[in-house]
């Protein structure tokens, strides 16, 4: 496989030549046709961006690239796809065996479930090695050694004995990177390779994508929704949407001048981080949630005796209040216990400490005494196709809570549930439907009428746009503003997303491993960051402008590597908080290492 | 599947249970099911009045000359057995037998299953403890053993057999319930159900428990053509039906051993629980698709 490649990498020949593109999917109605007439080309040592939403046809086209469509459903209705001189559009499934990894090679977005849980990293890379005959059996483990070094993964000769399960999100993905080049492939075709990782870990495997590109001149096909990633990873762009291309330019020029409505509103729609207007100066209102010293634990249990061996120290001590009409934001990367923060609000877990809603204690209510208190206190979750049942009308949903609480009945409910309907922006006559029947935003705005159905004054929004395309969410954001303003609504809006957070926040706080980092008005904490973990996550952020690079990131310094997890009877360092001016307070940084 | 639209001329709509039926008879599928489930429950209740013969009256125009059972045809429709008794007149009454074990006791199976596995699955902790550990117990008590036992104490009767089909049959689906209520019970719109402050009962029979059906029915129906053998082994060993009453399952049993000579005495009574098992199986698919918004318009 070390063999010169006919086509000559970083040439100006295109590697892969795409033309006419049609996919059709079977359907009840007859064949739909998702992906219609699509010709590009790539050439050696570039990145192609396909960009668009939700079933804009993107993950189709690397589908049918690799030979990949699910059968029978979805067939290559027209067109050819070739990769030097080969039609792979007539490729069999033999045919297809040598070419995938060999020559084209595809990265998913989710990286544990594309490894194998069952085997070890090196024998998931050897069996690559082997399959495509890149080197001897012997020599099979020092080449998967030095893949590993090659996607800088840290100490890779203990990780290659090590499962899936052992490795962090950002390692796995790595691995996954070293498993597509394993065989020096001419092309990498990269499905939303970061959609599933914290913003900081998407950093560096965007740069290290880009680093091995360098080294090894291959062409990458970039699939993301993510505007921000396309201005920093492509040289051309293909704008898609429903299947069709919109547009197609390189990047400077789309971002600069976009020249169809399409490419026009998606770039409005995305939500740059420091853009966001001022929002009016919340002056002394009433405090309507207050936390103080919230704790919350979560047993490890093990051995014969299922005694608790060690605990998940998932939030520690922390306080905060929202005061009415006031958006908090609690951003944070994934395992930082912002979630659970939302969920010990509505009682879903146990938890230490004092939790007041509107003046009321929580602690120590059973479920029934919680009732009172729910009223007040609603959640919306992140994914609204999990979060409704799908064997209700979205109807009955959102009348549910109301039947819960006895709040009203008969014909009133329906009235009530209309009502609430066109509240957020929904037509009354899709309360019979079934929730399979709406879009993602759709579905989005019946789990916010059911989230208002008990009138609520707070509303914990739990990662409740970062589901959605852009677009949606920008129109989902808007509402949620709009029901601010008017019904006077306090949030407490849990999110990863720094841009996001910059549109809706009030006051910002900013959680690590269960415990406050810094905590502020949003223009302090979003312009002025004070701690080093607050700064890495920030410049971690993708910019949606290819004319200017993002910052480069500082180094974890003063950030220690940790994990929530202490034996029973130990607790982790509880890190002070000090103030510096009107609110806005930092963690004292890494007093122990000097 | 359309919906209406018109919000303003809201039609009443009619109940639940005919939409349902509504939906099967247009189903061929079920429809045949349904067809033969009615069949048999109509030969169960106007056995005595359709019966051709005297299902007891042991002639000597059933037997030929060397005293072996005769074959379908003539007189006998489906001939008739070693004690030259009419099989198509037992066949009938022991619809009777047969449905009670099949439908009753398996039902019965069915609904303690599925209430153990939900409760256990749903609340965790000790209360799965105890639950799961009593279910591992009866899944290694022999059933057998258990039907004699019981058999000695009280009157063998078709009762007992009920009752100890009911007693092992449930756990398999305590088990496969339990495990699906737990990966259930972690889903989001759980946690929402709780959020919104929904008490247990609710979330269980309400939200729950839909979910659960397909799996329900699949064993459910799985479950019909086990137990109505299972209950020929137990009249067998004298603990249920005492002859000469029939059943399906101890007809075909007394004649097993005559099978090369006499095929029809073991064909027709198996022929009978094939369809009554697919007769529930073919209802049962088509309820599952029909209770499952998502697959609607789908067949």
């Amino acid at each position: 496989m070390t063999e010169t490649r006919e086509t000559g990498g970083g040439g100006t020949r295109p590697l892969l030549t795409v033309r006419d593109l049609s996919v059709q999917v079977a359907t009840e109605a007859g064949a739909k046709t998702v992906l219609d007439r699509l010709s590009f080309d790539l050439t050696g040592g570039e990145t192609l961006a396909l960009a668009g939403e939700s079933g804009s046809g993107k993950s189709m086209t690397a589908l049918a690239i690799m030979g990949l469509l699910p059968k029978p459903m979805a067939r290559v209705s027209g067109g050819a796809i070739k990769l030097g001189e080969t039609d792979l559009t007539a490729m069999d499934e033999r045919g297809y065996r040598k070419i995938r990894s060999a020559r084209v090679a595809m990265i998913f977005q989710e990286p544990m479930t594309s490894l194998n849980p069952l085997m070890t990293v090196e024998r998931q890379l050897i069996e690559v090695l082997l399959e495509h005959e890149v080197c001897r059996r012997s020599e099979a483990p020092k080449q998967a050694l030095r893949l590993l070094k090659d996607v800088r993964l840290t100490e890779p000769e203990r990780r290659l004995k090590q499962y899936p399960h052992e490795l962090s999100g950002g390692m796995r993905q790595r691995v996954m990177i070293a498993i597509a080049l394993a065989c020096d492939p001419e092309i990498l075709i990269a499905d939303e390779p970061t959609t599933a990782l914290d913003v900081t870990v998407q950093a560096e495997i965007l740069d290290l994508i880009r680093t091995l590109q360098a080294e090894h001149g291959t062409a990458v096909l970039m699939i993301t929704h993510d505007m921000g990633v396309v201005a920093e990873m492509a040289d051309r762009v293909i704008v898609l949407r429903h299947g069709r291309q919109e547009e197609a330019a390189p990047v400077r020029e789309l971002f600069a001048a976009p020249q169809t409505d399409y490419a026009r509103t998606l770039l409005a729609a995305v939500p740059r981080l420091g853009s966001a207007p001022a929002r009016p100066q919340a002056e002394a209102r009433k405090k309507i949630v207050e936390v103080d010293d919230l704790s919350v634990r979560f047993d490890i249990t093990g051995g014969i005796l299922n005694r608790t061996i060690a605990r998940v120290h998932a939030v520690e001590n922390v306080s905060f209040h929202i005061r009415e009409r006031e958006t908090l934001a609690l951003v944070g990367e994934s395992g930082c216990g912002k979630s659970t923060i939302g969920k010990a609000l509505l009682g879903l877990v146990p938890w230490d400490g004092s939790i007041r809603v509107d003046g009321v204690q929580t602690r120590g209510r059973s479920r029934a005494m919680m009732h009172p208190v729910l009223r007040d206190i609603q959640m919306v979750f992140q994914d609204p196709g999990a979060s409704m049942d799908a064997r209700m009308t979205v109807g009955e949903q959102v009348i549910e809570p109301m039947r819960v609480h006895g709040l009203a009945r008969g014909s009133e409910l329906q009235d009530r549930a209309e009502w609430l309907f066109k509240r957020v922006g929904l037509s009354p006559d899709m309360l019979s439907r079934y929730p399979h029947e709406f879009s993602g935003g759709q579905r989005q705005r019946v789990c916010i009428a059911r989230a208002l159905s008990l009138s609520p004054k707070v509303i914990v929004a739990d990662e409740s746009v970062s589901a959605l395309d852009v677009s949606v969410q920008a129109q989902v954001l808007d509402l949620l503003q709009e029901l601010q303003e008017e019904d006077g609504l306090s949030y407490l809006f849990i999110s990863h997303d720094m841009a996001v957070i910059d549109r809706v926040a009030d006051r910002v706080m900013v959680m690590r491993l269960g415990q406050v980092m810094e905590e502020g008005p949003r223009d302090a904490v979003l312009r002025d960051p004070q701690h080093p973990y607050t700064k890495r996550l920030l410049a971690a952020v993708p910019v949606p402008d290819p004319t200017r690079s993002r910052p480069a990131m500082p180094d974890a310094a003063g950030i220690e590597e940790a994990s929530p997890i202490f034996p029973v009877g130990q607790s982790p360092q509880r890190i002070a908080l000090h103030d510096l001016r009107q609110g806005h307070r930092v963690a004292r940084v890494a007093a122990t290492t000097p | 599947m359309s919906v209406a639209t018109d919000p303003a001329a809201r039609p009443r709509k009619p109940s639940r249970a005919r939409v349902v039926l509504g939906e099967l008879l247009r189903r061929p599928r079920a429809a045949f099911g349904l067809i033969i489930i009615a069949l048999m429950v109509f030969a169960a209740v106007f056995a005595p009045w359709i019966m051709p013969q005297d299902p007891f009256a042991q002639s000597f125009d059933g037997l030929d000359l060397m005293g072996a059972p005769l074959p379908p045809g003539g007189d006998y429709l489906l001939g008739t057995d070693l004690l030259g008794r009419d099989l198509a007149s037992r066949l009938i009454l022991g619809t009777r037998t047969s449905l009670i074990i099949g439908v009753v006791a398996n039902g019965i199976a069915v609904l303690l299953g599925a209430g153990v596995g939900i409760t256990a699955g749903y609340f965790g902790g000790w209360t799965a403890a105890i639950l799961m550990r009593f279910t591992d117990l009866m899944m290694a008590f022999p059933a057998l053993l258990l039907a004699i036992v019981l058999a000695a104490i009280f009157q063998p009767s078709l009762m007992i057999v009920a009752l100890v089909i009911a007693m092992v049959n449930w756990v398999q689906m305590s088990r496969v319930i339990y495990t699906e209520t737990r990966s259930l019970a972690e889903r989001e719109f759980i946690q929402v159900q709780r959020a919104i402050g929904s008490g247990p009962i609710r979330i269980l029979f309400k939200h729950l428990l839909p979910h659960l059906l397909s799996s329900i029915i699949v064993f459910g129906t799985l479950g019909i053509s086990t137990t109505v053998l299972l209950e020929a082994t137990l009249s067998y060993l004298g603990v249920g039906v005492q002859p000469p009453m029939p059943s399906w399952g101890n007809i075909i049993f007394e004649n097993q051993t005559y099978f090369s000579t006499a095929p029809w005495l073991v064909f027709f009574p198996g022929l009978l629980i094939v369809l009554l098992a697919l007769g529930f199986n073919l209802v049962g698919d088509a309820l599952r698709d029909i209770l499952d918004p998502t697959l609607k318009g789908r067949h």
